[in-house]
């Protein structure tokens, strides 16, 4: 009855988004349960300790079901154990190096099947996704441009520690964010979110030029 | 990739300041790639896959495995034998497989069925590495989709099990998995983004999967081997920091069949040759 409802409203609103997206979800969905056998057995060559990667944790189910646009509740579940994964650095300061920020920008290297054993330390591969430097023009566009991205912020503490949480996990301010949970999910540790951070902080860091 | 810099250099010193630098620069290496697109599309013999099509006949029609015959009495959903258009109308679903299949999972079942092979010990390592040749399954699936070009994509997908591997597919393609939460989507579900200078199609908007669908298997410069669907399929997984999906699953056969169902109505390209 919902279904039909649905989909009589999708008629008649025509071509609007909103009545799309109602069409799409009145039609009959394929259980999450079958889903999973499913990928078990497509990645059974894959060692046992990846067995994680494929269940993915509460945030990922909900920003997978719902196509990445939370429902307002949902939003601020995410928000908030996003905001509750937050490590910091035990001294307190959250800017390292921007030099070795620049090379970790770089690297798409880390946590491939062919990146094992590691031969290098993971990169974060912000170049594939974000404009930052001037000097670097291969550079995608699936995320903002990072284009003096202190500088505009003035350089602000509060700034500053925003930046690192957006590194470490860009739900808490972005909630099913595309971006990858660096510090959460343990692609980066937390030096090298430090020194992301000062690539983006640092008056003297190359985005800031 | 330096190729690539160096071309945007040279154009970068032409480039005038009132444009910005950034979308002109990618404005002439999207240029120099059309050219080099366009040169490879007037002389379609200089596309080294049509030496591994060739290959592919000639394996299609070699009697092979421990029943010593060839593969061309194998349906692939036209009638034993019929290669012609079939590729156009995969996937489907098989009732003697009891599934729905691309054209190497049905190969792959051919092989088994007709030839005795037990595919367990290639499916352990079916793809080529960066170099190395496609290996004789791809090719024969290569030669089998060369039959097809010029033919528009026209799968039905209509038998319940179809609608149902469309469906799964759709859903695995939002699935965000792997410790950096990537899906399909992160990369193609919006229009004119880019991995650094690589531009990305979004394969949910039949008008941009239609393009470039029906190019695969496709010769790709930058691994310098034919690459067919079920290996690109590999490779997304792979970026995605998921392990090697088993060739002819039902996941990779669903993320096919929700593709080729967006490409509906598109060319038929294959083999194409891609960066």
């Amino acid at each position: 009855m919902i279904s039909k409802t649905k989909t009589i409203l999708a008629a008649v609103l025509g071509v609007s988004v909103a009545a799309t997206l109602a069409l799409a979800q009145s039609k009959p969905a394929i259980d999450p349960a079958r889903i999973d056998a499913m990928l078990k057995t497509a990645f059974k060559a894959a060692p046992a300790d990846w067995a994680g990667r494929i269940e993915g944790d509460e945030t990922m189910k909900i920003c997978s079901a719902t196509n990445n646009a939370p429902k307002a509740d949902d939003a601020k579940k995410i928000e908030a154990s996003a905001k509750a994964s937050m490590k910091y650095p035990d001294d307190g300061k959250l800017l390292g190096d921007w030099q070795k920020g620049e090379r970790i920008a770089q690297s798409g290297y880390g946590m491939r099947f062919t990146d094992y054993p590691a031969a290098n330390p993971n990169g974060g591969n912000c170049y594939a996704c974000h404009q930052m430097t001037k000097q670097e023009v291969s550079y995608g566009t699936i995320g903002p441009s990072l284009l003096e991205y202190g500088k505009i912020r003035k350089f602000t503490e509060a700034d500053t520690k925003a930046a690192y949480e957006k590194i470490y996990n860009s739900h808490a301010v972005f909630p099913c964010s595309l971006m990858p949970r660096f510090g959460l999910n343990g692609i980066l540790s937390i030096d090298q979110v430090k020194d992301l951070t000062a690539l983006l902080m640092s008056p003297d860091s190359p985005v800031n030029k | 990739m330096k190729s690539l810099r160096t071309i945007v250099a040279a154009i970068a010193l032409l480039g005038t300041a009132t444009f910005d630098r950034a979308a002109a620069q990618q404005d002439a290496v999207e240029r120099e790639l059309e050219k080099y697109r366009q040169m490879m599309k007037a002389d379609p013999w200089s596309n080294p896959a049509l030496l591994d099509a060739d290959d592919g006949e000639a394996l299609w029609k070699k009697p092979a495995g421990p029943n010593n015959v060839s593969l061309e009495k194998c349906d692939l959903g036209k009638g034993p034998g019929v290669v012609d258009g079939a590729f156009a109308a995969l996937p489907k679903y098989f009732a003697d497989a009891d599934r729905v299949m691309d054209t190497e999972t049905r190969i792959l079942w051919c092989r088994e069925k007709l030839q005795g092979i037990d595919n367990s010990e290639f499916l352990k390592n079916p793809h080529p590495g960066g170099g190395a040749r496609v290996k004789e399954v791809g090719r024969i699936a290569t030669w089998i989709a060369s039959k097809s070009a010029g033919m528009k994509f026209a799968a039905k997908l209509d038998h319940p099990k179809e609608v149902d591997a469309v469906e799964v597919g759709k859903v695995l393609f939002n699935r965000r998995m792997g410790p950096f939460d990537f899906a399909c989507t992160t990369c193609h579900a919006d229009s004119g983004k880019r991995i650094r200078l690589q531009p990305l199609p979004f394969l949910s908007k039949p008008e941009e999967a239609k393009k470039v669908v029906g190019e695969w298997p496709a010769y790709r410069v930058s691994s310098t081997h034919v690459m067919t669907m079920q290996h690109r399929v590999l490779d997304c997984f792979w970026q995605m920091r998921m392990h090697r999906v088993q060739m002819g699953s039902e996941v990779s056969n669903a993320l096919i069949a929700y593709m080729v169902k967006t490409a509906e109505g598109g060319d038929v390209a294959a083999p194409g040759m891609k960066r």
